[in-house]
């Protein structure tokens, strides 16, 4: 039984009635047939309402739900072959992102995606999905190597944010991530980031700088863990919910806010409910982003990602109209 | 041997004459300075490393460090322009840009408002053209003062402006980083300036342009993981504190205390994260030796 939410709770105590209703039935050999219709409906209209408006909050918990398929649940639905490469060339392997050359639609490209466990064995292995410098630098390593080869590149984001140790500030972090940046924004081979779970800041951006961003349905992109923030704001962790709104991290803040391009359908309630069907959609819709991207030239590829890039951020270029508050005030 | 160089005479000029009027009290320098609250009457200053009284006027002509232990104090945008550029040789370049709250964020004009009275800055970070010793380049600096050089889009575009100008002008860019990190307040928006300052970066690179990095007390988040770690030449100001993830942070979430001296400076040039450590009393005659040995003069087969 996969792990349940409290806002899943209405459903999964009306699917329970239904199945001992419908175990009464067979037992003592009732009709029960139109009562157990009745409450289906019922519990299709109960999901569709529930499901069909999730709060922020809610998708982060999906998001973060510990059976949600990782990058090696989808690897061997998306490609035909993957050889994983390993390591950075100067310190470790880094096994919580994932880096090598798969065949997707018949094309070999490089893909480079960062890994959640699904259990807290897999999990300290992997550090939780938290990259050290290794990771990113591998990364670049092998992203390098796909422009070298001109392989399309794809990367997939789910991390909660990149590591926060020691080790991490001594390897240097900061400069491990920004090479990564650096290094997306100028290549001449199609990137296309997909976000799948947790898009945990700039542990998540270093991966995020493509031509197209696409991102599942239920998974958020964020500046900051909604934790974090609520501490900073609230000073108060447990109004991670409130902070989760005012964020505006969801895909669809992200679509509106002209930062990802599509997002990817997933099954009712969640990837988690229908891996293959989440595949398959986001096969599909990265395959249409591939094929458009491989029809452009290389020059015009990196010129895109660049304006795409400098395009993002909201402004004004008047000093007068900001603060209307401010500017009616009388100087004194 | 420097000592005329530093003494402030005049502030630069500024073009932008829309700050001045708005919050007239803005050119006083140094807004964060924690002791003022201790001693009203701003003649002296108490040191917050070595507790020693210090005579204002002292620390004033001494670049803000002190004169005793050589602490840096931290200092505003305008006041470090002024230690360091040649005089009246300030352009300065998108004063006007200025912030919408996008996302509507809980408090966030309030802050922005507050922060503008608190530096006298549109935003956190001031660029545009200046020469040291005659010696023209493209700065940006980051302003503390202002929700503590935080980028949100203006910052980013503002520093990403600044680089793009100083390719077209084929100018080398110094930056002097002083951050908490990307903007909370302006979500993905303020996430993704690191990405576009450092796409910016790159063309420079391309273009064979000098970066200079200057990293100052305190750099963190997104603006490490960003510019501020991109330079050619990466220098800092002694015992600046210098990190990706601040160390409250790092004891919340791991558990772990980082030993005594972790994250300064000196560390991160241990680490190899840092070319050369400067005290700002020499940051202007250190860059105007590694300006000048980048001009063309100084290509192989001629001389400067």
């Amino acid at each position: 039984m996969a792990q349940l939410f409290e806002f899943e709770k209405p459903i999964a105590e009306l699917e329970h009635k239904i199945s001992e209703l419908q175990k009464f039935s067979a037992d003592k050999d009732i009709d029960l047939s139109q009562e157990v219709a009745t409450l289906e409906k019922k519990a299709t209209l109960l999901k569709k309402e529930i499901y069909g408006k999730l709060e922020p909050w809610q998708k982060v918990q999906i998001a973060r739900h510990s059976e949600r398929p990782n990058f090696y649940d989808y690897a061997p639905l998306l490609f035909e072959d993957f050889i994983e490469l390993k390591g950075d060339r100067l310190f470790a392997d880094d096994r919580s992102i994932s880096g090598g050359i798969a065949l997707f639609h018949g094309i070999a490209v490089t893909v480079i995606a960062q890994v959640k466990g699904k259990d807290t064995k897999e999990n300290i292995k992997r550090n939780f999905g938290m990259p050290h410098p290794e990771g990113y630098r591998k990364a670049v390593r092998l992203m390098d190597q796909a422009e070298k080869f001109g392989r399309p590149i794809l990367t997939f984001i789910d991390t909660p944010g990149a590591a926060c140790d020691l080790g991490a500030e001594e390897r240097g972090q900061g400069e491990a991530i920004a090479r990564c940046l650096l290094a997306m924004s100028g290549y001449r081979v199609p990137v296309i980031s997909t976000v799948i779970g947790e898009g945990g800041s700039g542990g998540a951006l270093a991966l995020g700088v493509g031509n197209v961003l696409l991102m599942l349905e239920n998974s958020f992109y964020s500046v900051i863990a909604p934790e974090s923030c609520a501490s900073i704001l609230w000073k108060d962790t447990t109004k991670a919910k409130e902070a989760a709104a005012a964020l505006k991290f969801t895909a669809q803040d992200l679509l509106r806010l002209g930062v990802a391009d599509e997002l990817v359908r997933e099954p009712q309630g969640g990837a988690h409910n229908n891996l293959h069907q989440t595949a398959d959609e986001l096969s599909q819709v990265i395959s249409k982003y591939l094929v458009r991207l491989r029809s452009e030239s290389p020059e015009v590829l990196r010129e895109k990602r660049y304006q795409k890039l400098r395009a993002i951020g909201v402004f004004q270029e008047t000093a007068d109209k900001i603060y209307q508050k401010d500017l009616t005030k009388p100087l004194d | 041997m420097f000592k005329d160089i530093f003494r402030k005479t005049k502030y630069v000029t500024i073009k932008s004459g829309q700050m001045q009027n708005r919050t007239p009290s803005s050119m006083q320098e140094e807004p964060a300075n924690i002791s003022k609250k201790e001693l009203p009457d701003g003649l002296w200053v108490k040191c917050p490393k070595c507790g020693e009284v210090l005579f204002n006027k002292n620390i004033e002509e001494n670049a803000r460090v002190c004169t005793t232990c050589e602490h840096h104090f931290r200092i505003s945008a305008r006041a470090r322009l002024a230690l360091l550029v040649d005089e009246n040789s300030f352009e300065e370049w998108d004063a006007e840009l200025t912030t919408l709250d996008s996302l509507a964020f809980p408090g966030y004009e309030e802050k922005l408002i507050e922060a503008q009275e608190k530096s006298g800055m549109t935003e956190g970070v001031l660029t545009g053209r200046a020469k040291i010793e005659d010696i023209p380049f493209v700065v940006a600096i980051n302003e503390a003062g202002f929700m503590m050089g935080s980028m949100g889009s203006v910052v980013g575009e503002k520093i990403a402006r600044a680089i793009e100008r100083a390719i077209d002008l084929k100018l080398p860019v110094v930056i002097f980083s002083t951050s908490g990190g990307a903007r909370m307040q302006e979500g993905i928006l303020s996430l993704y300036q690191m990405a576009k300052t450092s796409a910016a970066l790159g063309r420079l690179a391309e273009n064979n342009l000098l970066y200079i990095s200057v990293l100052t007390d305190p750099t963190f988040g997104g603006v490490t993981a960003s510019y501020a770690s991109l330079g050619d030449i990466m220098i800092s100001e002694p015992n600046a504190l210098i990190g990706f993830t601040g160390p409250r942070v790092i004891k919340q979430t791991m558990r772990q205390e980082l030993p005594t001296g972790a994250q300064t400076a000196e560390f991160n040039q241990e680490h190899g994260s840092i070319d050369l450590i400067v005290a700002r009393t020499q940051m202007r005659p250190v860059l105007a030796r590694l300006l000048r040995y980048h001009q063309e003069g100084a290509l192989y087969g001629s001389t400067i």
